[in-house]
């Protein structure tokens, strides 16, 4: 009987012509086994001396070496000092107070330093300018850059600093004599020493000319301010005093003038007796500001030109005749009124780069008698001239420049013409690049002068008029540079350093008397006066002058907006690979760039976002061109955009001194013709499949309001707080009881009454989604990085996430009605189904997202090895050498925040980024264990600072004040919205908080009463 | 244990001596009949060595060239009222003029000698007096010579009683072959039918074999004693107590802690501060070893722990930092000293020594054993983390004088119920205080 069955593995076989059958019949394997070349080759195999007696020997020995070797433990060296420097304890860290400015990025910072080495930067508290932002904090990993310039160079060979020094300033020399043009191109500076070394230089070679250049120029609102009031400058604006804030594509909360208002800005944002700011944005791109505006209105570049007039007419009482369509009209009109009203708590901002609509703003700001922007107190960080940059680049075109040297600036990558240029650049006699990377600049340059990190220079700086702050060195060079301020004075033939140069410019003419150890110690020095004087103040002129451009501002195209990304910036960083794996706050993908389109747009072009089966988001391509340039981006599709505009960020698409795998994106520059950010495009859409490594794919809350809380100021205002913080109620014996009540509670409470209780506290009105806190929180706890091709296997290491949601209907409060109104399952499933789709203009919610630290962790209950495990004082631990990489406790976790090594992210090849190299590992924390494969890690709260804190009081025998604990994200947290502390301390900020009528535990219904609450988001509309 | 047993031992009988009166008699004249010892040669010569090593022993050696001049027989240089107005003033001297002392001032790289009004020129004369004094060598000879004799000697008798009792062991075992054999011949002569008993040899194993109880009994007691074996094996991986490796200086911490008393923290000064309790950096030796270029401490023959031996490790420190002993200066050729670290903990264990030692003052020596004791340092505790739990669970915490600990400690022990709160109870136990 069995003679006849047939067993068969696939249909195929049951066809008796077909090819497979016939090959698998004669191969076990369908494809050529890989047998080695060794065999394939008759000759050398009999040539071969090896027996196969003898292999086997050396396999044996071999193999039972390698065993008796593994049972050695390794030698470990200690190395002490020689003369050890009084300042330097082993363990111990010392601070100091520096400043970064890099052209792009300015701000005071206090460095953490360990046996010498920096390892972390934190926010200077005596700093009343910027503070660190997300990409300040990842540049100490920068200055760790092994493709970093190692010395400086003439075509590509190493040379000496005396040789480039002889040999760069004999040639100015030659030139001054011939009275060659020579252009020293630099990133703005605002450093008062450094400008004095400069106008030396000028003076000496009266053929130089200096230009400023920054990469994304403020421009137009320099030439605004300037015509209005002679001095070529930006204003400042106090936040804080604002309550009317009208924001016309300004990014404030971002880069726009250099950034740093959202300290202020949070203050008026937590609601206060009642009162809060109200905050409107006009923008096409979704930006951060955008996503925390009350009113966000989108609107393209064209129109939002043509709505500012309107704004401004309806502010002067003018009529320049600007029609646009009724329902924007009513918007505009509450929104001058808001202005009016605002009894000079308002402020008009924008962002348009037009010198019209900058004056405009600077008017209406004027008229309404804003308290807020200050026109006396001025902001130097951006000075750079379109106009200059421009016929410059003409010159060297022209081949009228003949030498050229450039400070901080990359050129080759940043100019919209950048072929044209680096072409030309060849054939500029002396051109001389100094960089601290090898910048596509560099690559192109003759001499390239190798500079330092700022954490390795000296340095000052004078962001606002009055405000100054030194830059020290917290380590020696690293390699062989020199900074650009002491190759200039060796080129004037001074035998002075800069830094004797800084301390007798500071002590002449800015300390007077006051202590330069104080200002050092300090890293800022404040004084009333400023540098720069007014000439004419107030002269405004004729603002009729520039109402017809903007007034005629039509496009039939699309309308495409080039912005800057809070991972990237201008793309100074990008061999960052913290600044690279960070997800970009809105559309929540990192490792690329993108052009972002409105739904409708997308959907009449044709281009798509698609989620992979395994969880990623892919795209297809459109081919984007201005004027028969064209590039081909792949396409997010954004919330948010206005229709007919797509947004594009600069920054991405670097090619030079870059790893391999740090080249991603597209680089934008392209299209920054006439460094206007706003430019009229043509889109096509490309039917290949490119793929974004996206950490969030769910966009919408689906009406689960109790995830985020939130309500409008009135409702807070007017009515109780269980209306509007409502505590889910569970049946017990048909009573209606609050989950938080422990009759309905399965587990014993543990009594926590003694000794610390940490509590973590996230005010959702104080986040603005920065993303400082990740890249702090990255850099604290030795976090690694993964990689593109990782973080789309959602296998991303973020301890701290900022979970980013966008309504579905015009409000969140709108999809709670919704999901309530729901009726029947038909009914669910098709309204949930539409409900996963955000609105076009929808609401975006932030909320950053670590581990609950739960009381009743879910977590601990499910592990089979006890490797996870509650402390007394509210910290959830995790013992890493425990964890056998079950991973029940991540698939326990309600909240999705346990993070799983699936590799060995350091020392591994496989994952070539700041770990897998020597220089790399100085960033680590030698607090926290780097851990290992298969093992899982979470937030730990910084354990390692709170345990610091402890010992600290400990060793000085004292009670700890309320403050003093601190975590990274808390730490690093500029708006104060993340506040950590002891609620077992009655004085402490974050009992406050937790008594407060705006806290919330998320996911409260679950029962795993968590040490991390959040309070309530009010939205002011 | 048996160095607590003996440290305690040691502590009772002190404790003896303190209460009986008559110990302090005997100490005394102990002391005295030592120094009458000393004073019986030449009674200046003490005096003046205490003199010299409160005085001049940071400047002068008696054979060598240190800040200033070797001082061996300089009275013999020079005139005595000279030397007395040089070593009250020599300043002054040089001021006026003296050739000899401008002389010595030039030579010196116009150092200037510390002015020691201070000393009555009876001191002067007793410090002259130890500066030309030459010990009797024969004596010192003698006595080396006597311990080597003795030394050798125990060890021979030793190896003497050893062969001698093999011997008679040997000529026993002879004999009662040789008794055997001729008893066996007697019997035979006689007659008799000497058994053969190999047979029932045989029979032991095959009823072993046959009776399978046994058999599963001993593969059972089999499988049990090597598990234990194997168990043990493993659990001593990485367990490194006792490990004592060759350090590219042989330090002597029976010299340094020992002999000469010196504190722990002198050296090891981040201890107090700092989680690491740090390897002193090289200027912390030159500290001392500026004015210390000889060993003249005691030696360990037997070893080859000679005085040149130990001179010579000193000679490797100059090297390392750069020191030149003739110009008594430092070259700034410096080559950092590669310590092998004998205390390793594992990456994933967070320790810090400020902790153990400022807050709860433990004594360097219950983790690091007798260091004072100690020719070459070795592990003395085992490192793991039982052993490191059980003094948590044991051992209470120091509350006294510390504010920090004021309110958690009377909370705490009022909720547990005990007068001193245990490290475990204070949260000692939990796993994330020494792991993240």
């Amino acid at each position: 009987m069995g003679n006849h069955k047939k067993y068969w593995k696939s249909e195929l076989e049951l066809s008796s012509d077909s090819e497979l059958v016939d090959k698998l019949e004669q191969n076990e394997f369908v494809e050529e086994l890989p047998v080695g070349s060794l065999f394939e080759d008759e000759n050398s195999l009999e040539n071969s001396n090896a027996s196969r007696r003898d292999f086997l020997k050396y396999l044996g020995f071999s193999t039972a070496a390698a065993t008796i070797a593994s049972c050695e433990g390794p030698v470990n060296r200690s190395i002490p000092y020689v003369v050890q420097p009084e300042q330097i304890v082993p363990g111990i860290s010392n601070f100091y107070a520096t400043s970064i400015s890099d052209g792009f990025d300015f701000a005071n910072v206090l460095v953490k330093t360990r046996e010498g080495r920096p390892i972390k930067i934190e926010i200077n508290n005596q700093s009343k300018d910027n503070s660190p932002n997300a990409r300040v904090q990842a540049s100490v990993l920068s200055m760790y850059d092994s493709s970093r310039n190692q010395g400086p160079t003439m075509d590509g060979q190493d040379i000496s600093w005396d040789q480039f020094n002889l040999n760069v300033k004999a040639q100015l020399d030659a030139m001054k004599a011939s009275n060659k043009k020579v252009v020293l191109l630099t990133q703005t500076f605002a450093s008062p020493t450094t400008e004095l070394i400069i106008n030396n230089f000028l003076k000496k070679y009266s053929n130089v000319d200096h230009i400023i250049y920054d990469s994304i120029s403020n421009s137009k609102a320099l030439d605004a301010f300037e015509i209005s009031y002679g001095v070529r400058a930006l204003p400042t604006y106090d936040f804080e005093k604002a309550n009317v804030i009208v924001s016309f594509s300004a990014d404030f909360l971002g880069d726009w003038q250099g950034g740093g208002f959202s300290k202020g800005y949070a203050k008026t944002r937590v609601p206060k007796n009642g009162k809060m700011s109200k905050h409107y944005q006009i923008e096409a791109n979704m930006s951060l500001s955008g996503a925390n505006a009350d009113t966000r209105i989108p609107l393209k570049p064209s129109l939002q030109k043509k709505a500012l007039l309107r704004i401004y007419d309806l502010v002067s009482g003018q009529n320049s005749g600007v029609k646009l369509d009724d329902n924007i009209e009513v918007k505009l009109k509450s929104i001058s009124d808001s202005l009016l009203n605002s009894n000079g708590k308002g402020i008009f901002i924008t962002g348009i780069d037009d010198v019209g609509a900058q004056l405009i703003s600077l008017k209406i700001n004027q008229l309404i008698k804003s308290k807020v922007i200050n026109v006396q107190k001025l902001n130097y960080t951006s000075q750079g001239d379109d106009q200059k940059v421009f016929d410059l680049v003409e010159d060297v075109l022209n081949k009228k420049i003949n030498g050229l040297i450039m400070v901080g600036v990359n050129p080759s990558y940043t100019l919209p013409n950048s072929e044209q240029f680096n072409e030309a650049l060849k054939s500029v006699d002396l051109s001389v690049s100094f960089s601290m990377n090898n910048t596509e600049t560099a690559k192109l340059s003759k001499w390239v002068a190798a500079t330092p990190h700022y954490l390795e220079s000296w340095g000052d700086v004078e962001m606002k008029s009055g405000n100054y702050s030194l830059v020290q060195p917290t380590i020696k060079p690293l390699f062989d540079t020199l900074q650009f301020q002491d190759v200039l004075l060796n080129w004037l033939g001074s035998s002075n350093s800069f830094y004797d140069e800084l301390k007798s410019n500071w002590n002449v003419s800015i300390l007077k008397g006051s202590s330069w150890n104080q200002a050092l110690h300090d890293g800022v020095y404040y004084n009333n006066y400023s540098s720069k004087k007014f000439s004419s103040p107030y002269t405004f002129p004729n603002i009729n002058n520039y109402i017809d451009s903007l007034k005629s501002s039509e496009s039939d195209g699309f309308e495409l907006t080039l912005y800057s990304k809070t991972s990237m910036g201008n793309g100074l960083q990008a061999n960052n690979p913290w600044l690279q794996e960070m997800p970009d706050p809105i559309t929540r993908v990192s490792w690329d760039n993108y052009l972002t389109v409105s739904k409708s747009d997308a959907k009449n072009l044709g281009l798509k976002n698609i989620n992979d089966s395994n969880g990623a988001l892919n795209s297809n391509f459109a081919n984007v061109s201005i004027n028969g340039k064209s590039l081909k981006v792949p396409v997010v599709i954004q919330p948010g955009q206005a229709r007919g505009s797509v947004g594009f960020s600069l920054g991405y698409g670097r090619t030079s001194g870059v790893k391999n795998e740090l080249q991603t994106g597209v680089n934008a520059y392209k299209f920054y013709n006439n460094f206007v950010n706003v430019q009229n495009v043509s889109l096509e859409s490309v039917n290949e499949t490119h793929e974004f490594a996206c950490v969030q794919l769910h966009n919408t809350l689906m009406g689960r309001g109790d995830i985020i809380k939130e309500t409008t100021l009135e409702i807070f205002n007017t009515k109780k707080s269980s209306e509007w913080n409502y505590m889910t109620q569970v049946s017990l014996n048909h009573i209606e009881t609050p989950v938080t009540s422990p009759d309905v509670d399965i587990w014993d409470e543990f009594d926590r009454s003694v000794g610390h209780h940490f509590n973590l506290s996230i005010d959702l009105n104080g986040c603005t989604g920065c993303g400082a806190c990740v890249i702090s929180c990255h850099a604290e706890n030795n976090v690694p990085v993964v990689g593109k091709r990782e973080v789309r296997k959602s296998r991303d290491m973020h301890w701290l996430r900022i979970d980013r949601y966008y309504s579905s209907a015009e409000t969140f409060s709108g999809d709670n009605t919704t999901k309530d109104n729901i009726n029947g399952l038909s009914d669910s499933l098709s309204v949930f189904g539409e409900m996963e789709n955000p609105s076009e203009n929808p609401q975006v919610a932030f909320q950053p997202v670590m581990c609950q630290h739960c009381n009743h962790a879910p977590c601990e209950t499910v592990c089979p090895v006890a490797a996870t495990s509650h402390g007394r004082q509210g910290q959830n631990h995790m013992a890493y050498n425990r964890c056998v990489g079950t991973r029940y406790c991540a698939n326990n976790c309600p909240y999705k925040v346990r993070r799983f090594n699936w590799f060995l992210y350091n020392n591994n090849n496989e994952f070539d980024f700041n770990m897998n190299d020597d220089l790399g590992k100085m960033v680590l924390n030698p607090d926290v264990v780097v851990r290992s494969r298969g093992v899982m890690e979470k937030c730990s709260m910084c354990i390692q600072k709170t345990q610091k804190t402890i010992l600290d009081a400990k060793l000085d025998g004292r009670e700890i004040k309320d403050g003093e604990f601190q975590t990274a994200c808390s730490s690093a947290c500029e708006t104060g919205a993340i506040v950590f502390g002891d609620i077992n301390d009655e004085d402490s900020k974050v009992l406050e908080l937790k008594e407060d009528d705006r806290m919330y535990h998320l996911l409260e219904s679950v029962g795993t009463k968590p040490n991390v609450m959040y309070q309530v988001k009010i939205r002011n509309t | 244990m048996s160095v607590v047993v003996k440290t305690s031992l040691l502590k009772t009988i002190l404790k003896l001596f303190k209460q009986v009166s008559v110990s302090k008699v005997f100490l005394a004249v102990l002391i005295f009949s030592f120094s009458l010892n000393i004073s019986a040669q030449e009674i200046d010569i003490a005096k003046g060595k205490s003199l010299f090593n409160a005085n001049c022993a940071s400047c002068h050696k008696l054979n060598k060239n240190l800040v200033g001049p070797a001082l061996k027989g300089v009275s013999a240089k020079y005139d005595k009222d000279w030397l007395y107005s040089w070593i009250k003033n020599s300043a002054a001297l040089i001021k006026s003029g003296d050739d000899q002392a401008v002389a010595i001032y030039e030579e010196y790289n116009k150092v200037a000698m510390n002015a020691f009004p201070q000393l009555s020129n009876e001191d002067i004369d007793n410090i002259l007096a130890y500066t030309d004094y030459v010990p009797e060598p024969v004596v010192n000879a003698n006595a080396a010579a006597v311990t080597i004799n003795s030394d050798s000697d125990s060890s021979l008798t030793n190896d003497i009683v050893l062969v001698l009792l093999t011997v008679v062991l040997l000529v026993l075992i002879t004999m009662l072959f040789l008794v055997t054999k001729t008893l066996r011949n007697i019997a035979e002569k006689n007659g008799i039918n000497v058994e053969n008993k190999q047979g029932s040899k045989f029979s032991i194993w095959q009823a072993f074999i046959k009776n399978q109880f046994l058999i599963f009994v001993s593969v059972i007691l089999l499988l049990l004693s090597s598990a234990y074996f194997a168990y043990g094996y493993m659990m001593q991986i990485g367990v490194d107590q006792g490990y004592m490796p060759v350090q590219p200086i042989h330090y002597s911490h029976k010299i340094h802690a020992g002999a000469n008393q010196i504190e722990c923290q002198y050296c090891h000064s981040s201890a107090r501060i700092s989680k690491h309790s740090g390897i002193p950096s090289l200027n912390v030796c030159m500290n001392c070893h500026e004015n210390i270029a000889d060993y003249n401490g005691e030696e360990d023959l037997e070893k080859g722990y000679t005085k040149d031996f130990y001179t010579n490790e000193i000679k490797k420190l100059y090297k390392a930092v750069g020191w030149d002993e003739e110009t008594q200066s430092y070259t700034g050729d410096t080559e950092p000293v590669k310590w092998v670290r004998i205390h390793n903990l594992p990456d994933f264990v967070y320790f810090n020594h400020s902790q153990h030692v400022s807050v709860a003052g433990i004594d360097c020596q219950k983790c690091h054993g007798p260091v004072e004791e100690m020719e070459i340092l070795y592990q003395y505790s085992p490192l793991t983390m039982g052993w490191c739990i059980d003094c948590h669970r044991e051992s209470n915490i120091k509350v006294k004088d510390n504010e920090y600990y004021t309110k958690i400690h009377e909370e705490l022990s009022k909720k547990y119920g005990v007068e001193e709160l245990s490290i475990a109870q204070m949260g000692g136990l939990e796993c994330g205080k020494c792991h993240y």
